[in-house]
């Protein structure tokens, strides 16, 4: 079979290389088996490169009353009670652990005077939990990661994306690739598959996601038959650059909140005051956005639609020790020094809570030989994930999910891929160019105008409707998308087939919304404000079925008693 | 709305042409926005390649009125708009279509640098001034605009036995780790080629980290290798030992 193609034969294929993706591989390493990493950039470039303030771990270096139970209270309470608590358990477990072990693997965090790894405060944590490195966390532990993977011996394939995944019978047998450089077509063959490809949030205008940030891997699981769960939860990170228009959406830290700063509105008031007096600045990122909008919408925004966020009465050097990285982006980019003045700063979307329904343990789908980790897996973060969590959580999940694939795939027997399944994923990759028509890039700019505008920080049921009817408009006309020039590292061709994925994401976001009658973390509905007792019992699943996406609902695992008993003080 | 003309490269490996294309300006624009344009308004098979746009991730380089720069981090209204401003991909690699090229060659170099080890028996204890030196070489984003400027890849094309100022920098960031228990002084004279730096800097004034790579990383390494390998008491010392130093 599939003489047609090249093809790659692992144990294990891990489908993105951010910190989940690579901490997975390594894992599965470890275990003995043969891993192929595919990533849809070069090495190194994962979104994990983004992720600035730091890694949540209860290590107590800063704060020793900090304990693994404090932290798992906060996420539980941060995700609004929706989440997974035995994902939020062994979270907040292991996660010390595991930034341990990174700094074993040659990462270098910041240091406290005692010579431990530092810690700072985030929002919606109760002590100083982030261990990082100034605003670059992220950067040290891809980099770290992706040496060791690298010299433990995984196979990478650089700039290659999944566009299917190939089955046998029900279990998961391989995936169906294209490499962006030539065009050419590629057949992985694998035991066990973990996707770790992150988010959705190219979907939307206002963002502070990459261009790989397409939903590929939700897509396609979801195809294959995985569930989706929790899709109506999408963060807007609450300071984004706003000014000027051209860097829009890029990520101003939370860690500037971490290290002092403060919120005003254009009249010189410290807004959070009003809508969160016991935590203020830092109150959980659901909170914190849907003030600044707030504030915006009623008239006490900043000159270009904004809050200021200000850290220039901490001292200069300080400012540019602990955040570099904001000092150079503001100074280059709009023209700010933020040791002396304010940022202009608002809502952009920066994460997806929901994602591939997973078991806690394994981070096993509901496919057989299909696993998945980070942000593209659903329930670690319930209703609202808090900042810091996320680092963390790729690497605790990561682990999981690795090792589980591995011993999935020690016990798999042989599998056979059928060449109809690689012709048909062929066909579909080809048909663009043989197709007349309009091109990607006109419907990627409506699907993104949509969702900004019907799909946002608050909803209700007449946007939603609207949008699922512009969905799909949209879909019709995606199906009939014309590509133009060779399949030599043709961009247009490559946003033909992410625009499939973000339309199947886009539906499941604005499904879930549609259903969840209540507000609860990031999700806020206008015509329905308040908590609804028994929604906050039900996780909303996405499945597929004959083509048709199909909504159901879960009830939410019960915490055992002596969980419970934690929160025994709480209204 | 005001436009400026973008010349950009347009070809593949067999060569390549500029093209011009009028692109509209929009305030605080930066040129990556304007390839962009090109992309999703003028020619939707543009290859660039690029990721955070947040100058974090280090992907889009290119060379922009001939300076090596970040795309990303570039603002139109820092260059001259009454000529067309050109946009070419990085010299010291091989053009794959437009403005990407193909830098794998980086990684096979990264892969044959021994990775951190940690010394026997540490207590995993460190301290701010300890990690300050070589927390500044893991700054580093990969944009490899250091490796392209670099003379002995640009101009010679030493590839195969030379690393580079980012790799050079990457060593720095293990040698100076201050629990690392590895020498890799031998492997940075041989197979690395750190001689044929001649210290030009021109790698430190391109780098958008702003790391001092000859000074902080380049110069240290080649101290290290003088006192390794030239040093007249540890020459003498491994005479007597009957072992050759370094690893």
């Amino acid at each position: 079979m599939t003489e047609k193609f090249e093809v790659h034969e692992h144990d294990v294929l891990v489908i993105g290389a951010g910190g989940a993706g690579l901490r997975a591989a390594i894992e599965a390493l470890n275990c003995g088996a043969t891993v192929g990493v595919v990533c849809k950039s070069l090495l190194g470039k994962a979104h994990t490169v983004m992720a600035e303030g730091g890694v949540a771990a209860s290590m107590g270096n800063v704060d020793p009353a900090d304990s693994w139970k404090t932290h798992f209270c906060d996420t539980m309470r941060g995700g609004k009670f929706l989440n997974n608590w035995r994902m939020a358990q062994l979270h907040a477990l292991e996660s010390p652990e595991r930034v341990r072990e990174l700094e074993q693997w040659g990462a270098l965090f910041d240091r406290t005077d005692a010579g431990e790894i530092m810690q700072r405060a985030f929002g919606g944590h109760t002590f100083k939990r982030l261990c990082h490195v100034g605003d670059r966390t992220g950067l040290e532990i891809i980099r770290t990661l992706q040496d060791r993977g690298v010299h433990l011996g995984f196979d990478v394939y650089m700039e290659c994306t999944v566009t299917r995944l190939l089955k046998d019978g029900d279990k998961i047998a391989g995936a169906f690739a294209y490499w962006r450089e030539q065009g050419r077509f590629v057949v992985f063959k694998a035991k066990a598959i973990v996707i770790a490809t992150g988010g959705i949030g190219k979907a939307w205008k206002v963002t502070s996601n990459s261009w790989e940030y397409t939903g590929d891997g939700l897509a396609v699981a979801c195809e294959a038959g995985a569930e989706l769960m929790d899709m109506e939860f999408v963060q807007f990170h609450p300071t984004g650059m706003v000014w000027p228009p051209g860097v829009q959406g890029i990520l101003v830290t939370e860690a500037v909140r971490g290290e002092g700063g403060i919120l005003r509105n254009r009249l010189g008031e410290r807004f959070m005051e009003k809508y969160d007096p016991k935590r203020m600045e830092l109150s959980t990122r659901d909170v914190v956005a849907r003030s600044i909008y707030t504030e915006v919408k009623e008239g006490r925004g900043t000159e270009h639609g904004g809050a200021y966020l200000d850290i220039s009465h901490k001292p200069a050097e300080y400012v540019k020790r602990k955040l570099p990285g904001m000092f150079h982006q503001f100074k280059e980019l709009a023209d700010v020094d933020i040791t002396k003045g304010p940022m202009e700063v608002g809502p952009t979307l920066h994460y997806t809570m929901g994602g591939i329904r997973v078991e806690a343990e394994t981070g096993a789908a509901t496919v057989p030989g299909l696993f998945a980790a980070g942000e593209a897996a659903a329930g670690m973060h319930g209703a609202n994930r808090l900042g810091g969590n996320s680092l963390s959580d790729l690497l605790v999940f990561g682990k999981r999910a690795g090792a589980a694939a591995a011993g999935h795939a020690k016990n798999a027997g042989a599998l056979k891929v059928e060449q109809a399944h690689i012709d048909d994923a062929e066909r579909e990759m080809l048909a663009p160019f043989e197709r007349t028509g309009e091109g990607p890039y006109e419907i990627h700019r409506e699907l993104q105008d949509t969702l900004q505008k019907l799909v946002g920080i608050f909803r209700n049921e007449d946007d939603l409707k609207e949008a699922l009817e512009k969905i799909a408009t949209l879909k019709t006309r995606a199906a009939k998308v014309h590509v133009d020039g060779s399949r030599l590292f043709n961009p247009g061709w490559h946003l033909a087939r992410d625009l499939q994925s973000m339309l199947t994401a886009a539906e499941a976001v604005t499904r879930c919304a549609l259903a969840r009658k209540e507000s609860r973390g990031a999700h806020s509905r206008i015509d329905f404000p308040n908590y609804d007792a028994e929604w906050g019992q039900k996780n909303n699943i996405i499945v597929k079925e004959n083509g048709e996406m199909k909504l159901r609902e879960r009830p939410v695992p019960q915490m055992p008693e002596d969980l419970k008993q934690l929160f025994a003080d709480d209204k | 709305m005001a436009e400026v003309v973008m010349a950009v490269n347009r070809g593949d490996a067999s060569g390549g042409k500029t093209v011009e294309y009028k692109v509209p300006l929009s305030p605080g624009m930066v040129v990556l926005d304007a390839l962009h344009y090109i992309q999703g308004h003028l020619s939707p098979d543009f290859a660039v390649r690029w990721n955070c746009k947040a100058g974090r991730c280090g992907s889009c380089s290119a060379e922009v009125n001939g300076k090596p720069r970040l795309t990303c981090k570039t603002r139109m209204d820092s260059l001259p708009q009454d000529k067309p401003i050109t946009v070419l991909p990085l010299k010291a690699f091989p053009v794959i279509k437009d403005l990407v090229t193909d830098v794998s060659w980086n990684y096979e170099v990264n892969r044959k640098i021994p990775a951190f080890s940690a010394r026997p028996g540490t207590n995993w204890k460190m301290y701010q001034k300890d990690v300050d030196r070589p927390q500044e070489f893991r700054k580093c984003i990969e944009c490899f605009l250091c490796q392209n400027v670099c003379h002995v890849l640009r101009d010679h094309g030493k590839h195969a036995e030379y690393g580079g100022p980012r790799y050079f920098v990457r060593v720095a960031g293990l040698e100076m780790h201050p629990l690392d228990g590895l020498s890799r002084i031998k492997g940075v004279r041989n197979q690395m080629g750190i001689g044929l730096c001649n210290i030009t800097k021109c790698c430190s004034e391109v780098c958008p980290e702003e790391i001092h790579i000859t000074d902080n990383a380049i110069i240290p390494l080649k101290e290290r290798v003088v006192d390794q390998f030239y040093d007249p008491l540890v020459w003498i010392a491994r005479k007597i030992k009957g072992s050759e130093s370094g690893s």
